[in-house]
């Protein structure tokens, strides 16, 4: 399984890349990830590569080839239309639609809204779980728990119980922090498991 | 000790190192160096000292001390602190050690993160030391701590360079039976341990010598093997590094089955081993991120058989590699079929063809929201306005002060350089203001030497020291003027102004850069006055401080004059429509971003951006 993270940095993609690659190890697997960190963090685009797989041959590599990704976790619509080549024809997407505005951007006044993003992403994915994750995380108690609400949406995507998620979440924060972020952890994955069930062949 | 544990390389380095019995390490911060030295502080393994050091090669040599007189000690830094430890470097490769002393320093590919794309591997050619060069956080666990047994046994220090695919890549690490902390013996006088003329020269003809028993102490490090599977085929890849693990995935992806020589210690180059693999092969494509060293090791022993790689273009000069590079570099050479390649802007495999999507947002990496450099950067830029002025930069957060609106950076070199690049210009270009700016972290790194070399030479600049109270750039590590050590101690505080003080700047002014008009004013007072002055602008850095009230724009005010937006470059502030006219654009703040600095509150024409009704959200994970 590969699934490649993106959004903009301080959105919390580095931890939702760890967790996922403890479910992984928590299961039996074999994961890599490869993360960005350094000077990207401050407001660029990030990626987050997770791999993983059973049996006894390791993975090469930690990064995820073109056309490579089972399923793609978008924290930001634009950055999610710009990760899409890395997606498999049949893959899946979940992304959240709130878009964040790049100072550049509000500069030159040159970036399409959130809504141009999406509206393309809902034509050309055939799986596509949208969520709004803000207010997903907002409800949970915090907006910086949009990586648990994404994370809760793309679960059954990825092969995970929301079981081994917490267990992997217990294991990487501290107590006081456990509590908001299984709430967004459970919202997310109630909003994925409402929406229409995703075809698993389309005619492409 | 059992289990498998989820690492980033980083990670795996630190427990590798500990798991060696180290017992002293320093280092200075710098990506993608930075989370080994502070793995060992969150650790606290007792009986090892973990300290921050001013800079690397105060490091460098504080290990070498130690190493002196016994101890096992690691020391990290970056690519480019290397090239500031260089000077202890070059005479600790004649001099030696005694403990195992290993110093990690990290490169950085593309580069993401540094001045430079520079390769460690031609930093320990040059010293003549060995270096490790591990392709995964497994692999750099096992070589931090057999880097310690290859120290001692040949008395040198040995360089460990992964590269930022090894450093922040996460993987399942297995720790081994530890060795015991190793106590320091003690220093044991003699006359080994004072480099002289003499002591060089014999050093020098046993870093010679030394060299065949080298190669035969790092076989384990170096390697013949097959890819697995596959149809055979007579070409061979060479590989070091991360280029291992690409090498390994293209190979598999394209079906072939050929010879891998994995070389994890390429300094001396093992030369019997290497034509050992080339022996029978058709073609050689080398595979190594930064420069082409493998390549140049196997050039002289091809005998006519072809070799790819770097120097031929079949791999890209520059910036990271991937798995996708060597298979269309295998293609491209002619090693097999080809198929065509991929790239970012291929529609083959998107899922439906639905034309051009829209393009990606342009996201440059920004200052904060609300970060205190934004404000001290404005202010001298309103001072300044009307007069010739060159705002020499430095590396830190603040670089990223050379982004519009604020066009504050006009020159960037290497830590500590503004402040004497700035003197230089102040003399070929009388006519201008010099400033030079320079962060805190960066100051007591490398700053103090020039501001003392500008006030002896009597030079007319304007220093400004951007004091955020920590290192901003590489994750908030405290320095001398934190108060706090690498262990969250607490240590002595350096007052900045005492330190300019004491070098000899008469004309020291502090300043709240968010008050905005004391901050012109100050830069003001400082730019009437000639000599070398110094402005301090304190303001924590917002990932340290505490935050405000976020601000909110009262869109019936707001004229839509744009100033807040063009002027600050905050990514907290946009444009939106007015709920209140159709077609009226406004400016809007986006409060989970806003930190409640009030710059843009204080520079509204209207003023119309107040603190908004509600209090700020406690963070989440």
């Amino acid at each position: 399984m590969n699934c490649l993270l993106c959004g903009v940095g301080g959105q919390g993609t580095v931890l939702a890349s760890r967790l996922i690659a403890q479910c992984a190890l928590d299961c039996g697997a074999f994961a890599r990830t490869s993360e960005t960190i350094g000077m990207a963090q401050r407001g660029g685009s990030v990626v987050s590569h997770v791999r993983w797989r059973g049996g006894s041959i390791s993975l090469p590599s930690p990064l995820i080839p073109l056309g490579g990704a089972d399923v793609l976790i978008g924290f930001e619509p634009g950055e999610a239309v710009r990760c899409l080549p890395y997606l498999k024809r049949d893959g899946a997407a979940v992304v959240s639609v709130n878009g964040v505005t790049s100072a550049v951007a509000s500069l030159s006044g040159a970036q399409p809204s959130a809504d141009v993003y999406v509206e393309y992403l809902r034509k050309t994915l055939p799986r596509l779980i949208l969520l709004d994750g803000i207010s997903i995380a907002r409800e949970a108690g915090s907006e910086k728990t949009l990586n648990m609400a994404l994370l809760g949406a793309a679960s059954s995507l990825l092969g995970f119980s929301a079981e081994s998620m917490l267990d992997a979440l217990r294991a990487r924060l501290s107590p006081r922090l456990i509590e908001i972020n299984r709430r967004a952890l459970e919202l997310g994955a109630a909003i994925a498991g409402a929406q229409p069930s995703i075809p698993k062949e389309d005619s492409i | 000790m059992s289990g498998k544990l989820l690492l980033m390389g980083n990670e795996a380095i630190a427990y590798g190192a500990i798991d060696a019995g180290v017992s002293f390490v320093s280092g200075y911060p710098g990506t993608p160096s930075t989370e080994a030295l502070e793995t060992v502080a969150r650790l606290k393994p007792p009986g090892v000292r973990v300290e921050w050091s001013v800079n690397e090669k105060a490091a460098l040599e504080t290990a070498a001390g130690a190493a002196y007189a016994g101890a096992r000690a690691l020391v990290t830094m970056k690519q480019v602190g290397l090239n500031v430890a260089s000077d202890p470097l070059m005479s600790l490769n004649y001099v030696g050690v005694k403990g195992g002393l290993v110093i990690l320093s990290a490169d950085d590919p593309g580069p993401i993160s540094s001045q430079t794309e520079q390769d460690t591997r031609r930093f320990a050619l040059f010293a003549r030391l060995p270096v490790l060069d591990p392709s995964s956080p497994e692999e750099a666990y096992e070589m931090a701590r057999a880097a310690f047994e290859l120290s001692e046994r040949f008395r040198a220090p040995v360089l460990l360079r992964p590269t930022t695919r090894v450093c922040h890549a996460c993987a399942a690490v297995v720790r081994t039976e530890p060795v015991p902390l190793v106590q320091p013996s003690g220093f044991v006088k003699g006359g080994e341990w004072v480099i002289f003329p003499r002591l060089s020269f014999e050093a020098k003809k046993r870093l010679a010598a030394r060299e065949p028993e080298l190669i035969d102490a790092q076989a384990a490090f170096n390697s013949i093997d097959e890819t697995i599977g596959g149809t055979p085929v007579k070409i061979g890849i060479a590989c070091g590094g991360i280029g291992a693990a690409y090498a390994r995935e293209a190979a598999l992806n394209l079906g072939l089955r050929c010879r891998i020589l994995r070389i994890g210690a390429p300094n001396p180059f093992p030369e019997s081993l290497a034509a050992e693999f080339i022996d029978g092969l058709e073609r050689v494509l080398a595979v190594e991120e930064l420069d082409p060293v493998i390549e140049d090791g196997l050039r002289p022993l091809m005998n006519g058989v072809p070799l790819h790689g770097k120097r031929d273009g079949s791999l890209p000069s520059a910036g990271e590699l991937s798995a996708a590079f060597v298979e269309n570099a295998l293609m491209a050479t002619g090693c097999v079929g080809s198929k065509p390649p991929l790239s970012l802007n291929d529609a083959s495999h998107r899922p439906r063809d639905n034309g051009e999507p829209p393009a990606p947002p342009i996201r440059p990496p920004v200052l904060c929201a609300g970060c205190p450099h934004r404000a001290s950067f404005y202010a001298v830029k309103r001072a300044a306005k009307s007069r010739k002025a060159i705002f020499c930069g430095d590396i830190g957060c603040y670089t990223l002060g050379n982004a519009p609106p604020l066009d504050m950076v006009d020159t960037c070199l290497c830590m500590g350089a503004g402040v004497t690049i700035a003197q230089g210009l102040r003399f070929a270009d009388p006519d201008s203001y010099c400033f030079a700016f320079i962060g805190d972290s960066t100051f007591f790194h490398s700053g103090m030497t020039g501001v003392l070399n500008a006030v002896y030479n009597r030079s007319d600049i304007i220093i400004v020291v951007l004091d955020n109270r920590t290192t901003g750039m590489t994750g908030r590590q405290p320095h001398p003027g934190t108060g706090e050590s690498a262990l969250g101690e607490p240590a002595p505080a350096a007052n900045i102004e005492t330190i300019l003080r004491a070098l000899g700047v008469e004309s020291v002014r502090r300043a709240n850069p968010f008050d905005i008009e004391e901050a012109i004013e100050t830069t003001h007072e400082a730019m009437d006055e000639t000599g070398v002055r110094a402005i301090i602008f304190e303001a924590p850095c917002i990932a340290v401080a505490k935050l405000g009230i976020p601000m909110s724009v009262d869109a019936a005010r707001c004229a839509g004059c744009q100033v807040c937006v063009k002027a600050l470059g905050c990514p907290a502030l946009s444009f939106a429509t007015s709920p209140y006219q159709s077609g009226r654009i406004v400016a809007r703040v986006d409060e989970s971003m806003c930190t409640g600095c009030s710059l843009c509150s204080q520079i509204c024409p209207t003023e119309c951006i107040q603190p908004a009704g509600g209090t700020k959200e406690e963070g989440g994970s």
